[in-house]
């Protein structure tokens, strides 16, 4: 991969313990959540990739690694050309205002006691943004309208729990844009929503990304709401990414089994048009016990005996596609 | 610009809030006015004889003893017309019964004469409550800050010894009986020459000023110290698992995200929100603590509220006790009014009720 991705993660790996310390037998190993498990994945200017997994396949743990909100365990994340992945927090600082981060429930993201125009001001008094008071007002208000609270003054005074969750939501990206970043880190930030306003905020995403150039990286576990405006689409399962490839690709051609489950599963408004359905059997795998091989072969529909055995390497299908299957290796 | 909408709305939801409040506050004192007045008369036994138990008292002076407090009065007229069965004496005059003339002195301030002491319960009352305010005053203001300050230090070093040693410590102390903790405390304070008992040195009211509060301090010493290791424990422990929840709430992590050091989300945003409970907490014990400090006053023979209740019953001193929990009512409700106030301040989300 050519230098100027703007942000690198290699083999990035974040394990939690599972036992207590103080529970642990002497001669048991410490047994541990693999949650993030050896994951590349770079980001250009301006690039939007959907992150789409099912819950408990690591995709928020990845949100909070890139934050710096959790210590990855092993692997690299560099940004500009720059290693970011163990800083100190007054190192990470200066970061912070580049890489914001969008919550997932605009109920619990947003502090009750609070006020929308505190709450959008603060980052920039935190990060001594703005010569004075009136330029700070200006900033918070082309936040808020940008986010699609207009007119901003309406909404200044308000607080959280005055407003529905699609508006709260609005807050909570105006607060991460008010710090003008590169990239923004968005966890599930529908899924919490009416589905009658899950559009509105998609839309709101993908017009940022024109008007303002950002970076997104939006992490979802419904493989529909993707198609509106991702460039790439990265499909993680149990921690690792399994198929990666350009929006089209990945919906249009799936070469993984998850990824082809996943999409056909995704209801069409066309009651005539009769689809098979690929139902996966089973839970997820225990993160815990990860199963040997390939880590998707006890659900796989078209597993073969050597799934059991050999975990499958990445094949390039083209320039942009890759996929982790043992039977792309030819 | 659009003018905003709903600012303008928000003093007058609160006004509106803060007098409905107010409104059952005074609701709640009346019902409390009356269910006293009928409580102490339902008990049995007879006022008139609990003063002087001498089987030679003649009829005569019973009856004078009564005359003399009132007690001859009827106790209510039963309005016969609105009351089937009819309790209370019927065809008496309606302002001469007991409850109305007790209705009547309470507006004018009066709370009656007291059995035991023949002078005038407000006064004992009055004198009372100032000593229990003082040594009540100084344990909790001593408990909430030790409490809220080492509430704060065990979140902040969750799961660490520290933790663990501060939670250890606070359950012991919380579990504490009153009276056996105050008991040994003052086995310890007669070993270490500190007055056990009363709040002055007799023969001390002809010393200089300063020397009378420095022998006052010495004796609020032991049952301040007792009052303060059996609450602190509560405020640590509530402190430490409220900071402890709001320290684990997505708002937390978004303000970390942007960029606040831990100094300033523990100051901006835990601390105000972990509060909450706390404000509750306080007002509640400050409410019931006024006449709730009996085993403390009883054990020191401080000549407290709690103390004068305590005796009060023995002594079937009706009109005081009347009056002592009359004074416990209000000052319980008046406490919870205060937290309703203090609440729609820290919360902008009560005002929406």
């Amino acid at each position: 991969m050519s230098k100027d991705h703007f942000l690198e993660i290699r083999g990035l790996k974040k394990y939690f313990d599972a036992d207590r310390p103080s529970l642990r037998f002497a001669s048991r190993e410490m047994r541990h959540v693999h949650a993030v498990d050896g994951v590349d994945l770079s980001l250009q200017h301006s690039e939007v990739i959907a992150l789409v997994g099912e819950s408990g396949c690591g995709k928020s743990t990845l949100a909070l690694l890139l934050m710096g909100l959790e210590e990855s365990t092993a692997g690299t994340i560099s940004f500009e050309g720059r290693d970011i992945t163990h800083l100190k927090e007054h190192e990470r600082k200066g970061l912070r205002r580049k890489i914001q981060m969008v919550f997932q429930d605009p109920y619990e993201s947003l502090n009750p006691t609070q006020n929308i125009e505190e709450i959008i001001n603060e980052p920039l008094l935190v990060h001594g943004i703005g010569k004075n008071k009136q330029d700070r007002d200006q900033r918070v208000k082309k936040a808020l309208e940008d986010s699609g609270l207009k007119p901003a003054d309406v909404y200044l005074q308000r607080f959280p729990h005055e407003l529905s969750g699609g508006q709260r939501q609005r807050v909570v990206i105006a607060a991460a844009l008010v710090l003008e970043p590169e990239i923004l880190l968005a966890d599930e930030p529908v899924s919490m929503l009416d589905v009658s306003i899950r559009a509105e905020i998609i839309n709101l995403l993908a017009e940022l990304r024109i008007t303002r150039k950002i970076a997104v990286i939006f992490i979802t576990h419904d493989l529909g709401s993707v198609g509106f405006f991702a460039d790439r689409v990265a499909v993680m399962y149990l921690g690792r990414i399994v198929e990666i490839g350009t929006m089209l690709e990945v919906l249009e051609k799936p070469q993984h089994p998850y990824t082809k489950a996943l999409l056909s599963v995704i209801p069409v408004p066309n009651p005539r048009l009769r689809r098979e359905r690929i139902i996966l059997q089973g839970e997820t795998p225990n993160p815990i016990d990860v199963p040997t091989g390939c880590r998707f072969h006890p659900r796989c529909p078209v597993a073969m005996w050597t799934c059991k055995a050999s975990d499958p390497p990445f094949t390039t299908l083209s320039k942009t596609h890759q996929a982790a299957c043992l039977l792309l290796v030819k | 610009m659009t003018p905003p909408l709903q600012h303008g709305t928000f003093p007058l939801q609160r006004w509106r809030m803060l007098l409905k409040r107010f409104g059952w506050a005074l609701f709640t004192i009346l019902f409390v006015v009356v269910l006293n007045f009928f409580l102490f008369r339902v008990l049995p036994g007879d006022p008139a004889r609990q003063g002087i138990r001498d089987p030679r008292l003649t009829p005569e002076t019973i009856q004078a003893i009564r005359v003399r407090f009132g007690l001859d009065k009827p106790i209510i007229n039963c309005f016969e017309s609105l009351n089937p069965v009819k309790v209370g004496s019927c065809g008496v005059n309606p302002l001469d019964t007991q409850f109305f003339i007790y209705v009547k002195n309470l507006l004018k301030g009066d709370l009656g004469q007291s059995f035991y002491y023949n002078r005038p319960v407000k006064d004992i009352l009055g004198e009372r409550l100032w000593n229990t305010i003082l040594l009540i005053g100084a344990g909790q203001i001593l408990a909430i800050l030790i409490g809220v300050v080492f509430g704060l230090f065990a979140a902040w070093k969750a799961r660490t010894a520290i933790d663990y040693a501060a939670l250890i410590s606070g359950l012991v102390a919380w579990s504490l009986p009153t009276f056996w903790l105050a008991i040994i405390l003052l086995f310890w304070g007669t070993n270490h020459g500190l007055p056990i008992g009363g709040k002055a040195t007799p023969g001390m009211s002809s010393y200089p000023f300063m020397q009378q509060m420095g022998d006052l301090l010495q004796h609020l010493f032991l049952p301040t110290l007792a009052y303060t290791i059996i609450y602190m424990g509560e405020y640590m422990l509530i402190m430490r698992s409220s900071l402890l929840d709001v320290l684990a709430e997505d708002y937390i992590l978004a303000a970390k995200a942007k960029g606040l050091s831990a100094f300033q989300i523990l100051k901006d945003h835990a601390l105000k929100n972990s509060m909450l409970p706390l404000v509750t907490l306080i007002a509640i014990n400050l409410g019931f603590t006024v006449g709730g400090a009996v085993q403390i006053e009883t054990v020191f023979s401080w000549p407290g509220l709690g103390g004068a209740i305590f005796e009060a019953v023995g002594r079937k001193d009706y009109p005081l006790l009347q009056g002592g929990f009359l004074l416990i009512a209000i000052s319980v409700i008046l406490a919870n009014f205060i937290a309703d106030l203090t609440y729609s301040y820290l919360d902008p989300r009560v005002q929406a009720d």
